[in-house]
């Protein structure tokens, strides 16, 4: 039961959603969001779909950047061969050839588990990254691949300035996230934790195994196919098949790790710590060595840097960000209380 | 098509057979990690990398070649040791995919401290060995690549005499089959997996070495895991003679489909195929060719 004068759990959520529109024309710079915001509600948005398959259904996928290609290369590809398509169909469409996909490389998780599955869910990688590389029409026969996205634009409105990407952008990921959030609470949802807990229990006791699967690949995949479309038409503009390698997927796999395994909120908080973790370490290289470290040193220093955040946050705190703030916040709340009324002690 | 040609076709047939001698030379180092521990290794590219680069590094810095060998192979024993007391050991217990993911980090931070160490850009190495072809039978065979399978079929009965015949070997195997059981008739555990990581420490010199004279010592060394992957998953994590047999089938399909079946697709199907291979065998034996096949129980 509630207590009397705490706060719903939905509030702190829908406070930061209501900042993240309000305070953005006030406080936000051009910068800010081509070189954080966008990237990171992209990334998050990916994070959360990998998360439903990894984090809620235990099947670990080391493929993502696959997804996030097919999501932005079916997108460019409706947009130009089918004419008059409106925007958000294209990119539902984009979304749903992911699943498509997704569900086809999934099958072998019907058969295979644990390592076996990890290194299978790799062909999906290579396969799909082979084929946007080699087949032009993918490309519309440009050059290694490379496509340039077309403008946003929804029933004559057209999101072009930075601020109207962030929005567009915006709008889209908090539709998604609402999406998983609903989805890991109704019986599809439960049915993927049951197999990650047990599966052979969850077979006995009547959880449609292969199912639940197959539904959690189809889901995954195109959440990351949708933020493989933001990724490509809001973000970037420009992509080519190497922009979704395999360093990609790793990258959207260690946000869901620093995040929290299945939680959502923890999508979110490990996509910010990813985006500017390296902006902050050139900053402070910068700032300590005045540019006195090239910038090949200075990659590595960021590629040390993370695997060294990864380690640590799996030995140390195993759920992530989330449990993090959840603790911090717990800790604040409980001292507030006593703080204020030390007769309820 | 062309013409068949057996000449051909047995050239291709061997070529694919040697160079998959050299993904199995990466891919018992994974074993010997996966066996003891239970853990997929995903920074064993890195440390070949890492070995390579050290071995090179020191070689152009003058100091002579045997000196710099023992050099990297102490360097390698120390490694091993530090990664085991540092990440593996404060993960005990845990969920052996937490340990995987951690040993992706593992693979940034060696990646990361190997460049930082001596540099990115590309050596050579020359080992004494030429990679001419030459003769057998009417068939070409590259000279490097039969050194390397002599190498390589070296090191694996160095490894079976010393799991078969000696002491630690025996601890060894005992802790792979049951590492409670091994605890509790008094084997030391931390030892046992700092002497699995020395040796798939010695195991990535041997194959960083071999792999860096073939495609120089570069980041791209690193890269040589996703070749081993396959193998892995064809022959199962824990049996060395799986990585074999895996290194071989892999290898020579592999260069038969990019020979035969390669042009119909426009080529470079190498990057993918030994996926799909792997996964086909996966699907009727789902733990690999000889992989040991765990009963679950509810």
């Amino acid at each position: 039961m509630r207590r009397l004068g705490q706060t719903p759990a939905w509030f702190p959520v829908a406070l930061v959603v209501a900042a993240a529109y309000l305070l953005a024309p006030v406080l936000g710079t051009d910068y800010l969001f081509e070189a954080i915001l966008l990237p990171f509600l992209a990334l998050s948005l990916a994070a959360v779909g990998l998360n439903l398959l990894t984090g809620y259904t235990g099947q670990v996928s080391l493929g993502s950047a696959a997804f996030l290609a097919i999501g932005a290369y079916a997108a460019f590809n409706l947009n130009l061969r089918v004419a008059g398509l409106p925007l958000p169909v294209t990119i539902l469409s984009a979304g749903a050839v992911a699943a498509l996909i997704g569900v086809a490389f999934g099958l072998p998780s019907l058969r295979l588990k644990g390592f076996y599955l990890a290194v299978s869910t790799l062909a999906a990688q290579f396969f799909v990254q082979w084929a946007l590389t080699k087949f032009p029409w993918f490309s519309n026969d440009s050059n290694s691949g490379v496509i340039d996205a077309p403008e946003l634009r929804v029933a004559g409105f057209g999101f072009t300035t930075p601020l109207g990407r962030y929005y567009f952008t915006l709008t889209v990921v908090m539709l998604l996230t609402a999406f998983a959030w609903r989805l890991v609470s109704v019986k599809a949802g439960r049915d993927f934790m049951a197999v990650r807990d047990h599966e052979t229990a969850a077979k006995i006791i009547g959880v449609p195994v292969l199912r639940a699967k197959l539904v959690a690949f189809a889901t995954s995949s195109f959440i990351i196919g949708v933020a493989g479309v933001l990724w490509a038409f809001a973000y970037l503009r420009t992509v080519e098949p190497d922009g979704f390698n395999l360093d990609r997927s790793f990258q959207i796999l260690f946000i869901v790790i620093v995040g929290g395994l299945s939680t959502i909120r923890g999508s979110f908080l490990g996509a910010a710590l990813i985006v500017v973790l390296p902006l902050l370490l050139s900053r402070l290289s910068a700032a300590l060595f005045g540019g006195g470290i090239d910038s090949g040193s200075l990659d590595m220093i960021q590629r040390i840097f993370l695997g060294v955040l990864i380690i640590g946050f799996l030995i140390a705190e195993p759920d992530g960000l989330a449990a993090l703030l959840q603790r911090v916040a717990g800790g604040l709340a409980g001292r507030a209380r006593r703080l204020t009324s030390p007769s309820a002690r | 098509m062309v013409d068949f040609d057996p000449y051909f076709f047995v050239e291709v047939l061997v070529g694919g057979l040697l160079s998959g001698v050299m993904y199995a030379l990466v891919a018992i180092g994974f074993v010997l990690i996966y066996k003891t521990s239970g853990v997929l290794n995903f920074a064993q590219g890195p440390l070949l990398l890492f070995a390579a680069l050290t071995y090179v590094s020191l070689v152009e810095r003058g100091i002579a070649a045997p000196v710099a060998l023992v050099i990297v192979f102490a360097t390698m024993a120390l490694v091993g040791v530090a990664i085991e007391r540092s990440v593996l050991r404060p993960l005990a217990n845990r969920a052996p995919i937490t340990l995987f993911m951690a040993t992706l980090g593992l693979a940034y931070v060696v990646e990361g401290v190997a460049q930082l160490m001596w540099g990115a850009q590309v050596h050579g190495l020359d080992i004494g060995v030429s990679d001419t072809p030459f003769n057998v039978y009417g068939v070409f065979v590259s000279k490097f690549d039969l050194f390397a399978a002599a190498v390589a079929s070296a090191m694996v009965a160095a490894l079976i005499a010393f799991f078969q015949y000696t002491r630690v070997g025996l601890s060894f195997r005992a802790a792979a089959s049951d590492s409670y059981a091994a605890g509790a008739i008094g084997l030391r555990l931390p030892l046992i997996l700092a002497t699995a990581w020395i040796a798939a420490g010695f195991t990535a010199v041997v194959a960083g070495l071999l792999w860096g004279a073939r495609l120089g010592v570069q980041f791209s060394l690193s890269l040589v895991v996703l070749k081993a992957l396959p193998v892995l998953v064809l022959g199962g994590f824990d049996s060395i003679l799986g990585a074999i047999v895996g290194g071989l089938i892999v290898g020579a399909s592999e260069k038969l489909a990019e020979v035969y079946f390669g042009p119909f697709f426009g080529g470079g199907i190498e990057i993918w195929f030994a996926y799909v291979v792997a996964l086909i065998f996966l699907l009727v034996r789902p733990a690999g060719l000889f992989g040991r096949v765990l009963v679950e129980r509810v």
